[in-house]
């Protein structure tokens, strides 16, 4: 009877410690492509492509990506081709006017904004980033990314926020412009995965990481070799360089 | 005087270039026969392994200028370009970047080695400052080399820096506008830095050549600071030091692979993945992690002149160590006193790094404004006075009669090493 208030009150300072310090570290949900031999969990990656196209391309371009590294999530060539067919991109005319034509697997993905003043226009002068490398760009990476996603919520109570800025509590500063882009059923997934706000940021920052940094994969793989055949030369230089000294004193 | 160089070779291939040209002799007696100490530790290492990482960072600096485009609209890009469709693009930049950290690290270890076994005395002085020419050439090398991928980081650190020079009374802003080539960092200064970065290794490669000619006039110092007495004390560089060095590498390897293989951004700041944008300064700006130390005693510094030179002055001031330490005996293995403040030395570098680190507020201040105090006592009050005052330990008869008893004679165990075959 007397114990439970004491568990509550500690269990709820325990709960406001973090909030109390400046900035609270973002959650760590764990990522397949975490620790040295981590590798992109293909259908996460995938579901978050969906994400990206169905909510985030309406504003953030993805400049340095081509539509033919999506192969890299697990989708066949045609699929890719399919994909990309489907998004009309800039191009010049035959008669040399500006025209439009379906994009290919080689083009990079469209920018939703001709350039950044055109971003600032539509969006009350807020510019959304780029994501080509936005996981590597912020720090804290992947969780920090995660945390922005599903860090929305009502400011606390005494906080001003400027006109037309959202209160999250990952973004530093607390107020983001950007308008809390994922809830629940956002989208409906191809492959029945329920879409909880956490499941649709977890997939989308799954995408992003690799879209980061495509060949992740293949450095770890080559480190592996790489350190076992160094550890190994290492070894055998060791050894002649005890029978080389074996006879100095 | 002129004349045909006698070559003793047998393939007469090599004997007919080598009494013309005599490179084969010249490799034979500096890198085989040479005669080297035979008690260095693996601390001796290092030099070699400096020597190493300038050429890896020269190939793989090769290939990357081959993809990189120096232009303010198209260097970020452009290096993006090389991370995802160069084949093995992305391996020669994070092992260019991360090699930049792993050579400040082996060169730092370089000098403090110097620094405690007393390599930049007499008559190793100019071999010591050519060292510390190396070291300048290296910073300007890789402050600019920063720059060049054009983010966040590279912009305003480059903004910071220059700008240091108009703290100079009168010619300062002149010489800021000239360094920038326009009244503001932007494509002309990107040009240029990339212009010199290009050309700055090939400049340390030939100081390095002199720091090795000048070594191998002297010959090395070793761990016990005496000089090398007799054909005893030595050994043949090949194949005695040619193998301890490889294990070195090989180790050295090891650690920068891991950088590049597992953790490649881990020296690296977040904010240099955001595109340069002259019209918003990031939260803090913070140079790479081999330039703290320099940092932290430019802000520990009130006033913006005096912080430039006492910036300066800690590199300076290496130059005229060989003058400041006024004690006969090299290696502080022999000076009680001197042994204990290099480890304050040292940790007073430490400090300077990580509150370089932070920002100048509270305890910070004041744990910097200490450290960069005692950086400068070390070298112009301490070292002048230890080598008056300090009462050496006996030094050894010879490095191959390293040991000797409380009693002055030999022990047991320092037998007369097996003489060795030389020329």
């Amino acid at each position: 009877m007397r114990i439970a208030p004491v568990l509550v009150l500690l269990g709820a300072l325990a709960l406001a410690a973090p909030a109390l310090a400046q900035e609270e570290a973002p959650p760590h949900p764990g990522w397949s492509f975490s620790g040295p031999f981590g590798t992109f969990d293909r259908a996460a990656a995938q579901r978050g492509f969906q994400v990206y196209k169905d909510v985030c391309a309406n504003c953030h371009s993805l400049k340095e990506a081509y539509y033919r590294n999506l192969e890299g999530i697990g989708l066949s060539a045609e699929q890719v081709k399919a994909i990309a067919a489907s998004i009309q991109v800039p191009a010049i005319g035959d008669d040399g006017q500006p025209t439009t034509r379906p994009a290919l697997p080689s083009d990079h993905f469209r920018s939703p904004f001709a350039n950044d003043l055109a971003a600032r226009a539509a969006l009350n002068g807020a510019l959304p980033p780029d994501l080509s490398v936005i996981v590597n760009a912020r720090a804290g990476g992947a969780d920090y990314i995660y945390g922005v996603l599903t860090g929305y919520g009502e400011p606390p109570a005494g906080m001003k926020m400027g006109n037309g800025m959202y209160y999250n509590k990952y973004f530093p500063g607390h107020q983001i412009a950007m308008p809390p882009p994922l809830q629940a059923d956002t989208v409906t997934y191809a492959d029945g995965t329920k879409a909880t706000l956490g499941q649709e940021a977890h997939d989308v920052v799954t995408f992003l990481s690799y879209i980061a940094e495509p060949h992740m994969e293949e450095r770890k793989r080559t480190g592996v070799k790489v350190l076992i055949f160094l550890v190994m030369l290492t070894c055998v230089t060791y050894a002649v360089k005890r029978k080389v000294w074996a006879d100095v004193h | 005087m002129a004349g045909l160089h006698k070559s003793e070779l047998k393939n007469p291939v090599m004997n007919w270039i080598d009494t013309r040209l005599p490179l084969f002799t010249l490799m034979n007696k500096e890198y085989a026969v040479f005669p080297t100490p035979k008690n260095f530790n693996y601390f001796w290492n290092f030099g070699a392994l400096a020597t190493v990482a300038l050429l890896v960072m020269i190939a793989t600096g090769i290939f990357l200028a081959m993809n990189y485009t120096p232009d303010a609209s198209m260097a970020f890009s452009s290096v993006e370009r090389i991370m995802r469709d160069v084949n093995y693009g992305w391996l020669m930049r994070y092992a260019h970047a991360n090699g930049a950290s792993m050579f400040f690290v082996v060169v730092y270890v370089h000098m403090f080695r110097g620094l405690y076994y007393g390599s930049y005395k007499s008559p190793r002085e100019l071999l010591w400052m050519l060292g510390v020419v190396i070291l300048l050439l290296m910073m300007a090398t890789a402050f600019m080399g920063y720059v060049l991928p054009w983010g966040q980081m590279s912009f305003w650190g480059a903004t910071v820096i220059t700008n240091l020079f108009s703290a100079f009374p009168l010619v300062g802003r002149g010489i800021v506008t000239w360094l920038w080539g326009g009244f503001a960092v932007g494509d002309p200064t990107l040009h240029r830095f990339f212009s010199l970065h290009y050309l700055l290794p090939f400049v340390i490669f030939a100081v390095v050549f002199l720091h090795v000619v000048a070594l191998h006039i002297t010959g090395s110092n070793n761990p016990l600071g005496i000089d090398v007495k007799s054909p005893q004390d030595t050994l043949p560089f090949h194949p005695y030091y040619t193998v301890k060095d490889s294990v070195g590498l090989c180790v050295f390897f090891m650690v920068w692979a891991a950088f590049v293989f597992f953790a490649p951004n881990f020296f690296g700041d977040a904010d240099n993945y955001i595109p340069a944008n002259p019209l918003q300064t990031p939260s803090e700006i913070v140079p790479e992690w081999y330039f703290l130390p320099y940092y932290a005693i430019l802000r520990s510094v009130p006033n913006k002149l005096g912080g430039v030179c006492m910036m300066f002055g800690s590199i300076l001031v290496l130059f005229v160590l060989p003058w400041l330490d006024t004690s006969p005996v090299r290696s502080a293995k022999f000076r009680p006193v001197y042994s204990k403040l290099f480890w304050v030395h040292v940790a007073s570098c430490i400090a300077l790094g990580i509150v370089g680190a932070h920002r100048p507020e509270g305890w910070w201040v004041v744990l910097g404004r200490v450290a960069t105090t005692y950086y400068f006592m070390h070298f112009l009050v301490l070292l002048p006075i230890i080598g008056k005052l300090e009462k050496p330990l006996p030094l050894p008869e010879s490095i191959s009669r390293p040991v000797i008893s409380r009693g002055g004679g030999p022990l047991p165990g320092g037998a007369p090493a097996k003489p060795m075959e030389k020329p």
